[in-house]
């Protein structure tokens, strides 16, 4: 039995930069699984050479078994990994709708409806906005549309690249405590990249810590958050 | 934000500062201007005699003061008396006599120039608005108008339908109204690169003349009617689309205009250099008109064999016929360009490219193949421009390389950039008010392409997204949607 994603000693580049220096870690299917780390550790790079872009220049990655390391983005998308990008990316102009109509270009028509009816119950608040131009909707109604449309496409994982990024804590609670329910009701694996670690961890069901381009250390999310080392490094001073 | 203003009118003027300002800069004036202006070399007798022209460049020198220091008193927040200064200069500047028309046109410019700075300036202190309060009720209004449209596309639609019935139409008005039906296809077919798809083309024009080409070379050497090549020509423009998308669609925003933009000059320069195969400079002539429908032809002694149109519905020859006729066909070709556009924005290919308007990282995310969707724009967007490019070559009997300067793709891209990116009313108004003004300022000889100038500085100051810049949702609430919502909220609440 494979996991469901694999990433096996990754190397990316930026022209001659390494920004990731072989990175190796696996989602299991129906888990939670974080990414904790400092600005600049290589989180979001991570997760957009899943999504090939960047590609890899060495290592590996398979989804579901099948290697999608030399796969165009567009096309790794329709085979079932969804992500909300760093920066939420809605589509400012165009209404609630319209963005969620975006997030199923590459799922069945047929069941347009019924995914449009699960993102509702997830967030009810998006049904409020539907007509509404997606760029005058809060930060956090944002977010939510950005997790929705991802959701749209009918993906077996989701990645999230910081979902708590600029958004008040009663909100971020908010976020999470619907990324639980995803993964609970929907049996929806979830790939998160956060520097927010607290909230993270606490919700996460393993965790890996990544520190200028390499893995340091991994483990549950209970373990990390009693870890004195990741402590120190990412809860001290706050919560 | 009173506040503000409040602190804003209190603080001294650093008149010092000002006239630092206004002082280097005349200076500089001085020193460009003596020679160049101060001293002329003029034939006299058997040599040459140098004058001296000092009264000019003191004239020039005050005028340089002035202006500078009405622009540095601008910036330190003096509105009102620059106003009444600069509108006293650009008006007084009539009545008073010049040493030369250069130094009185530059005064004019100047006062208008800070007369209309001041003028906003003004503005801005006096209300208490925001500035993201302004544009939100910019938007209100434009959304208003945008309803107000639903009805006005109808009238518009009207009008150009019966305007060739109607008693002041000659000759003159139906041939500006072709030209300006004209520009509105070519703008609502660069709107779905440039409007829809957020692409900055700047060679659209290129397009234009393959259609042309095309017409007039597949006319003119195999005799083929209008109506085969019509086709032709689009599917023609739309290969070259695809050609020219193939290598540039990899790159992006500015990179992206540039290539676009030398794209236009290789067709034009290749016809223009072309001699045996497209007459090169001369251009071809000749062309073949169109016939109706293949039908009847538009002539009053037709050859042997050959249907007269006047003869086909039995009324008498007049050669406003064919004009007529041309301008229909315009009509509907544009027509068949928006109704295109209409309705694709509400399918997928449509909305995938508004989405790359907005956002074309996230739209890799989402699963689109950027580059299929952007390629489909582009051939798209050509093949209408080849249709247009077809007529046009029709219409003018004759078409030369000139007529595919760069100068027209900055026209169609201005009426696409000034009536609102992807707005297809703002696009007719657009067009129409660029036909229109260029006509109506003929009289100005040279100095139109100025009013044109001074009437896209002002839209871009008041009006920065153009005129119609309010997006219509291509689904407001779904029809189908919203009646079983109605149908589950009163389950919820029973």
């Amino acid at each position: 039995m494979t996991a469901m994603l694999t990433v096996s000693g990754v190397k990316t580049f930026y022209g001659s930069i390494e920004a990731l220096k072989g990175v190796d870690l696996i989602v299991e299917e129906g888990e939670i699984v974080t990414l904790i780390g400092a600005n600049g550790a290589g989180k979001s790079t991570l997760l957009m050479t899943v999504c090939g872009s960047p590609q890899a220049r060495y290592g590996r990655i398979t989804f579901e078994g099948r290697d999608i390391t030399r796969v165009p983005t567009f096309e790794i998308v329709r085979r079932g990994i969804a992500q909300s990008p760093e920066g939420r990316r809605i589509f400012g102009r165009m209404t609630v709708l319209e963005n969620l109509q975006m997030g199923a270009v590459t799922a069945r028509a047929a069941t347009f409806d019924r995914d449009l009816e699960r993102v509702f119950t997830l967030f009810p608040r998006l049904k409020e906005r539907l007509s509404q131009r997606a760029g005058t909707m809060s930060g956090g109604e944002q977010q939510m549309l950005a997790i929705g449309r991802a959701l749209m496409s009918q993906p077996r994982l989701l990645l999230l690249d910081e979902p708590s990024l600029g958004l008040a804590p009663l909100v971020v609670k908010q976020i999470f405590e619907v990324i639980r329910e995803i993964n609970r009701e929907q049996g929806m694996t979830v790939f998160l990249v956060e520097q927010n670690a607290y909230h993270a961890l606490k919700l996460a069901h393993r965790a890996y810590v990544l520190v200028t381009g390499r893995i340091t250390m991994s483990g549950t999310g209970a373990e990390l958050l009693a870890n004195p080392e990741v402590r120190t490094a990412y809860l001290e001073g706050g919560h | 934000m009173t506040e503000t203003v409040m602190v804003d009118s209190a603080r001294a003027v650093d008149w010092w500062a000002v006239v630092k300002e206004a002082a280097i800069t005349a200076a500089i004036g001085l020193a460009l201007t003596v020679i160049m202006v101060g001293l002329r070399t003029v034939e006299s007798g058997g040599g040459l005699i140098i004058e001296t022209h000092l009264t000019e460049v003191a004239w020039f020198v005050v005028l340089v003061f002035v202006g500078r220091a009405g622009m540095a008193l601008l910036r330190q927040g003096v509105a009102v008396p620059v106003l009444v200064v600069s509108l006293a200069v650009a008006v007084g500047c009539w009545f008073v006599h010049f040493p030369s028309s250069v130094l009185q046109l530059l005064a004019f410019t100047a006062g208008a120039v800070l007369a209309i700075r001041a003028l906003v300036l003004a503005r801005i202190h006096r209300s208490p608005l925001s500035a993201q309060e302004r544009d939100q009720r910019m938007d209100r209004l434009g959304a208003r108008f945008q309803d107000a449209a639903r009805y006005l596309g109808p009238a518009l639609l009207a009008f150009a339908a019966v305007l060739p019935l109607l008693p002041f139409a000659d000759r003159y008005i139906i041939d500006i109204g072709t030209l300006a039906l004209t520009y509105v296809m070519l703008g609502w077919g660069l709107n779905i690169v440039v409007g829809l798809a957020g692409l900055l083309d700047l060679g659209y024009v290129a397009f234009y003349a393959v259609g042309a080409y095309s017409y007039a070379l597949l006319g003119s050497y195999f005799g083929w009617s209008f109506w085969v090549c019509l086709p032709l020509a689009g599917i023609m423009a739309s290969c070259f689309g695809l050609l020219l998308g193939f290598p540039v669609l990899r790159l992006r925003g500015d990179y992206f205009a540039i290539v676009t933009l030398g794209f236009g000059e290789m067709i034009r320069i290749i016809l223009l250099n072309w001699y045996n195969f497209t007459g090169g400079p001369n251009g071809l002539t000749g062309i073949p008109r169109p016939s109706f429908f293949g039908i009847a032809v538009f002539e009053r002694s037709p050859p042997d064999g050959v249907l007269a149109f006047n003869d086909l519905f039995g009324i008498p020859f007049s050669t406003l016929q064919r004009v007529d006729f041309l301008y229909y066909l315009i009509l509907v070709l544009a027509l068949i360009v928006n109704f295109f556009t209409l309705r694709i924005r509400r399918l997928p290919l449509g909305r995938a490219w508004e989405a790359l308007r907005e956002d074309d990282i996230a739209c890799t995310a989402l699963g689109i193949n950027r580059t299929n969707i952007k390629l489909a724009a582009f051939a798209i967007a050509a093949m209408f421009g080849g249709f247009a490019g077809s007529f046009f070559a029709t219409r003018q009997g004759f078409i030369s390389p000139e007529s595919f300067s760069f100068m027209e793709s900055a026209v169609i891209l201005a009426i696409v950039v000034l009536g609102g990116m992807g707005s297809q009313l703002g696009v007719v108004i657009a067009a129409v008010l660029w036909v229109g003004l260029t006509e109506f300022f003929r009289d100005l000889a040279q100095y139109r392409m100025l009013a044109f100038g001074l009437g896209m500085v002002l839209i871009m100051v008041w009006r920065p997204r153009g005129l119609l810049a309010h997006r219509d949702p291509t689904l407001l609430l779904h029809p189908r949607l919203t009646a079983r919502q109605r149908q589950r909220e009163a389950e919820n609440r029973a």
